[in-house]
C-alpha cells in the first residue's frame, strides 16, 4: 500500500498509540475527581499541557485542549468575534480557508458581523497590501491559514503578524492543521494570538487538538459545562489523547532534520508531473509546504484517479478530505484562477516524514499507465 | 548576538562596609543554586560585581533564573573581548547592530578603570562611536536619551561590552539576614509573606500542616507548587509537611468549640518554633494580616503567640487584602492559591470562634491534654522535602516514557 493521504489524515504512530493505551489503562480517573487517584490523572494532563507549551514556546495555560481542528477553528473565530464585538463586528479572512473557517465566517455574516474574503494570486498566496487595505478600525480579527490544505501554499505569516502586531485591536488567529511540524513557525516573532493544530494530522488520535491562544486574550467558549481547560472547553478531558498529542508533536518536531528528504519526494513528483503530457500542477514549488502536491489531468475528473489508483493500492485525495463529497470543484483553485474543467480534475498527493522515494517512484509509474488507459478509452 | 556572561550590579550591599563579602557569597550561592541545572555555567564573585560566565548556556533561560534573585540591582548580557582596539570595535558593531532598530539612536559609555589601555574613556567613546557610526547607515548619536546605550568597561582582564541593563530584584540576598520558619498554609497570604521575608534577606524553610484525610494530597501538592514559586527567589527551598491529623482530632475532642482555632494556632506555633529551634532558625514568618479572620485580632495573636518568645515576622500584617493579591499576582502565586481545596486551617472552624481569646482560659483547657506528647509525635514524623526550581519544570520519572 502506498498512503499518499496524509493530508487527510496520518497512520497513528506506534510509540503515540503505545503512550495513548497506557495512559487510558493506568491513569482512567477522572481528572477532575477530587481523590488522589483522580489527582493523579490531572498532575499528568498538567504535564502533557506544560510539554506542548514548551515545544511552542508558549505557557502551560495558553494551551487549550479541543477535540481538533475544526473545534478550534471554531472556538478561537466565534470566540473572539463574540467577546470583542463591542469593539467592532469586522473579520478578514482568505478567499481559501478550510470549510472550518469558511463557514463560520458565512454564520457570523448572517449575525451582522462583515468579513473580507482577500483574494490570493495564481500561487494560492495572498497579497499583503491587500491586506492592509482591508484593515479598519472595527477590524477585531484576522484569521489566515498558515498552509493550504489543497495546493500547499503557504502564507506570509510573520509579514500578516508584523502588519498587525502594531494594531491592539485585532487579533491574529492562524489555522495551523497543515503547517505543524511541515514549517518552522515563532509564536512570537509573527505575533500570533491564536493557533489552532490537529493531533491527527501528525500521527496522534484523531479527536485530540489543540487551540493556542495567548494569555492576555479572551474567548466566548463554545461549549459550556463543567469549566475544563480554564473554562473554554468544557467537558472531562481526554487525557489519553492529550498525552498522546504531546508525545506526537515531540516526534513530528524532531523529524526536522528529515525534511530535506521529504522536500526532494515532492520535488521529484512536482517535476515528473510537470513533464508528464496534459498534466497541470498547482502547486507552486517556491511557497508550498514540503508534504502537498497538487495537480490536474486534462479531460479526467480528478475521482476517476482516485479509484483507478485505489486499485493499485495507491491512496491520494481530490484537493481535500473534507470536499470531496461535494461534487464541486475546488474553491481554492478556483480562486487561484483555475479553470472550471481543470479544477474538477484536481487530486493531491500528501505526504509524510513516513513515505520514501520509492514510493513516489512507483506513483509516477502507475499514475502514467492509467493515464494512458484513460486516454484510450476517453479520447 | 552570542553572549558569553552575565554582568550582575549589587543592590544595597554597597553600603553593607565590612560585612560586604559575606553579602557577596550569599549571592553567589543563590545564584549557583538557581543554575543548578546548567553546570556549564560558571560563577565570579568579585567586590564590587559578579560575572556569570555563560561557557554556551542559552543567555535568556540565565536572565530568567536571574531576574527573581534578590540582591542583584541590575545585570547585563555581556561580551568579554581581549584589551585590543579593533576587537573592541568589532564586538560594539555586532552589539549595536544586534539591538539597533529603524533609524534609531545610541551612545557609548566608556569607563576604564584599567589605565595602561592607551586610550583613555572619552577617546574610546569617540572612536567607537565614529566607527559604529561608519558601518550603519540609519543609526544617529544621542547623548541624552539614546535608544541603545553600548557600555564598554575597560578592566585589567578585558574589555566587557553590553547594550542592555536589566532591572534586578533588589533586595538583599536570601540568607543574608538568617532563616527563618515560614507557616505556609495555600492561602493567599502565607505565600506573599515568604516572598517579602526573602526580599529582604532571610531564607525560609516552609513549614505546612498536612491532615489526611481531612486534607488532601492536592492541598499539599498546593503548598509545594507554591513553595517551588518562592524558590525562584532563591534557588531552593526546604519544605516540611508536618502531619497534624491526631492533634487536630484531640483538639476537636477535648477544647471547647469557640476557642478551637486559637489552640489549633498556638499547636502550629509550637511545632514550627521547635523545628525552627531544630534548624538554626531565628524567626518565624506567616501571613497573618490584622483583622482579617477570628484569630487574627490583636487579642487572637496576644493569645497565640504566647507560647513562644520567637520574634515572629508578619509582612503583610497591616496590609489590605487587595494589597496582598497584588502581590500575589505579581508573584504568579494568586492562581495556585485559590484552587478550592480543604485546608487544615478551615476544616474545623467553629461557626463562631471567639475573636477575643482570654489566654488563662485557653491554658486551662489546654492543660487537660497531654499536648507535649502528641507535639513530639507530630515532630518525630515530619516529611522534609526540598522544593528545587530546577527539579520542578522536568517531567517526574514516573510519566517520563509517556512523552
Amino acid at each position: 500500500m502506498i498512503y499518499f493521504d496524509n493530508s487527510a489524515t496520518t497512520k497513528p504512530n506506534a510509540a503515540v498509540l503505545e503512550t495513548y493505551t497506557k495512559v487510558a489503562s493506568n491513569y482512567f480517573a477522572n481528572p477532575s475527581s477530587l481523590h488522589r487517584f483522580g489527582a493523579k490523572s490531572k498532575e499528568l494532563l498538567d504535564t502533557s499541557r506544560k510539554q506542548i507549551a514548551t515545544m511552542l514556546d508558549a505557557l502551560p495555560e495558553e494551551i487549550i485542549f479541543t477535540s481538533g481542528g475544526t473545534e478550534g477553528n471554531n472556538l478561537a473565530i466565534k470566540g473572539i468575534a463574540y467577546s470583542y464585538q463591542n469593539r467592532g463586528k469586522h473579520i478578514i479572512t482568505s478567499s481559501i480557508e478550510h470549510p472550518s473557517v469558511r463557514t463560520v465566517m458565512e454564520e457570523l455574516e448572517q449575525t451582522g458581523f462583515s468579513v473580507t474574503y482577500l483574494q490570493v494570486d495564481k500561487n494560492g498566496v495572498i497579497k499583503l497590501d491587500a491586506l492592509k487595505a482591508a484593515l479598519t478600525d472595527e477590524t477585531i480579527l484576522v484569521s489566515i491559514m498558515g498552509v493550504n490544505n489543497e495546493v500547499g501554499s503557504i502564507q506570509p505569516l510573520q509579514e500578516i503578524g508584523e502588519i498587525l502586531a502594531r494594531r491592539e485591536q485585532t487579533f491574529f488567529h492562524v489555522d495551523f492543521v497543515q503547517g505543524i511540524g511541515k514549517i518552522p513557525l515563532k509564536l512570537d516573532a509573527a505575533a500570533i494570538d491564536l493557533l489552532t493544530f490537529s493531533g491527527h494530522k501528525f500521527h496522534a488520535l484523531r479527536g485530540t487538538g489543540v487551540l493556542f491562544k495567548r494569555k492576555n486574550v479572551h474567548l466566548h467558549p463554545e461549549i459550556l459545562g463543567g469549566g475544563q481547560e480554564m473554562g473554554y472547553r468544557s467537558g472531562t478531558e481526554n487525557l489519553a489523547g492529550s498525552v498522546a498529542l504531546a508525545k506526537a508533536l515531540r516526534l513530528t518536531l524532531e523529524n526536522e532534520p528529515k525534511k530535506p528528504e521529504l522536500i526532494a519526494i515532492r520535488d521529484y513528483l512536482l517535476t515528473e508531473i510537470a513533464q508528464m503530457p496534459d498534466m497541470t500542477v498547482h502547486t507552486k514549488q517556491s511557497v508550498a509546504a514540503p508534504h502537498i502536491v497538487c495537480f490536474s489531468a486534462k479531460g479526467h475528473r480528478g475521482e476517476i484517479l482516485v479509484h483507478a489508483l485505489e486499485k493499485e493500492e495507491i491512496y491520494i485525495s481530490t484537493t481535500s478530505a473534507c470536499s470531496s463529497k461535494q461534487k464541486l470543484a475546488s474553491s481554492t483553485l478556483k480562486a487561484m484562477g483555475v479553470t472550471d474543467e481543470e479544477a474538477t480534475g484536481a487530486v493531491r498527493v500528501s505526504l509524510s516524514f513516513e513515505n520514501r522515494l520509492s514510493e513516489a517512484k512507483i506513483f509516477i509509474q502507475k499514475l502514467q499507465e492509467i493515464i494512458e488507459n484513460l486516454n484510450k478509452v476517453v479520447k | 548576538m552570542e553572549f558569553d556572561r552575565m554582568l550582575i550590579r549589587y543592590g544595597e550591599l554597597s553600603t553593607k562596609g565590612k560585612n560586604r563579602k559575606q553579602f557577596v557569597t550569599k549571592l553567589a550561592q543563590n545564584v549557583k543554586r538557581a543554575m543548578k541545572d546548567l553546570p556549564e555555567v560558571r560563577i565570579h564573585g568579585e567586590r564590587d560585581r559578579m560575572y556569570i560566565i555563560l561557557n554556551g548556556a542559552d543567555y535568556q533561560l540565565a536572565e530568567e533564573r536571574l531576574k527573581p534573585i534578590f540582591g542583584i540591582q541590575s545585570f547585563s548580557p555581556a561580551v568579554r573581548v581581549n584589551l585590543d582596539l579593533d576587537e573592541v570595535k568589532e564586538a560594539a558593531l555586532a552589539l549595536v547592530q544586534d539591538a539597533h532598530e529603524e533609524n534609531g539612536t545610541f551612545k557609548v559609555a566608556a569607563r576604564r578603570s584599567h589605565r595602561e589601555f592607551p586610550l583613555d574613556s572619552n577617546e574610546i567613546n569617540q572612536e567607537i562611536g565614529a566607527y559604529v557610526l561608519q558601518n550603519m547607515e540609519d543609526l544617529t548619536v544621542n547623548v541624552k536619551n539614546p535608544d541603545v546605550k553600548l557600555t564598554i568597561d575597560v578592566r585589567k582582564e578585558g574589555v566587557f561590552l553590553s547594550c542592555r541593563t536589566i532591572l534586578g530584584a533588589a533586595g538583599l540576598p536570601v540568607g543574608s539576614s538568617g532563616r527563618a520558619m515560614l507557616m505556609l498554609s495555600g492561602g493567599i497570604d502565607s505565600p506573599v509573606a515568604g516572598y517579602l521575608a526573602q526580599k529582604r534577606g532571610v531564607e525560609i524553610e516552609a513549614v505546612h500542616f498536612h491532615s489526611p484525610p481531612y486534607t488532601s494530597e492536592q492541598a499539599k501538592q498546593k503548598a509545594i507548587d507554591l513553595a517551588a514559586k518562592l524558590a525562584k527567589y532563591s534557588g531552593q527551598v526546604q519544605m516540611h509537611i508536618v502531619p497534624f491529623t491526631e492533634i487536630q482530632e484531640v483538639i476537636k475532642q477535648q477544647i471547647p468549640e469557640s476557642v478551637i482555632m486559637t489552640v489549633t494556632r498556638r499547636m502550629m506555633l509550637r511545632i514550627t518554633d521547635e523545628l525552627r529551634r531544630r534548624r538554626n532558625g531565628l524567626a518565624i514568618v506567616n501571613g497573618e494580616s490584622l483583622g482579617q479572620v477570628a484569630s487574627q485580632t490583636l487579642e487572637s495573636m496576644l493569645a497565640i503567640n504566647a507560647v513562644t518568645a520567637t520574634p515572629i515576622i508578619r509582612p503583610v500584617v497591616s496590609m489590605d487584602k487587595n494589597e496582598i493579591i497584588q502581590i500575589a499576582q505579581k508573584i504568579d502565586t494568586y492562581n495556585l492559591s485559590v484552587q478550592p481545596f480543604e485546608d487544615c486551617c478551615t476544616i474545623f472552624t467553629p461557626p463562631s470562634p471567639k475573636t477575643k481569646p482570654k489566654l488563662d482560659k485557653i491554658e486551662h483547657y489546654e492543660s487537660f491534654t497531654d499536648f507535649d506528647a502528641l507535639i513530639a509525635k507530630a515532630l518525630d514524623n515530619i516529611e522534609t522535602i526540598s522544593v528545587n526550581i530546577a527539579e520542578t519544570e522536568q517531567v517526574k520519572d514516573e510519566f517520563a516514557d509517556l512523552f
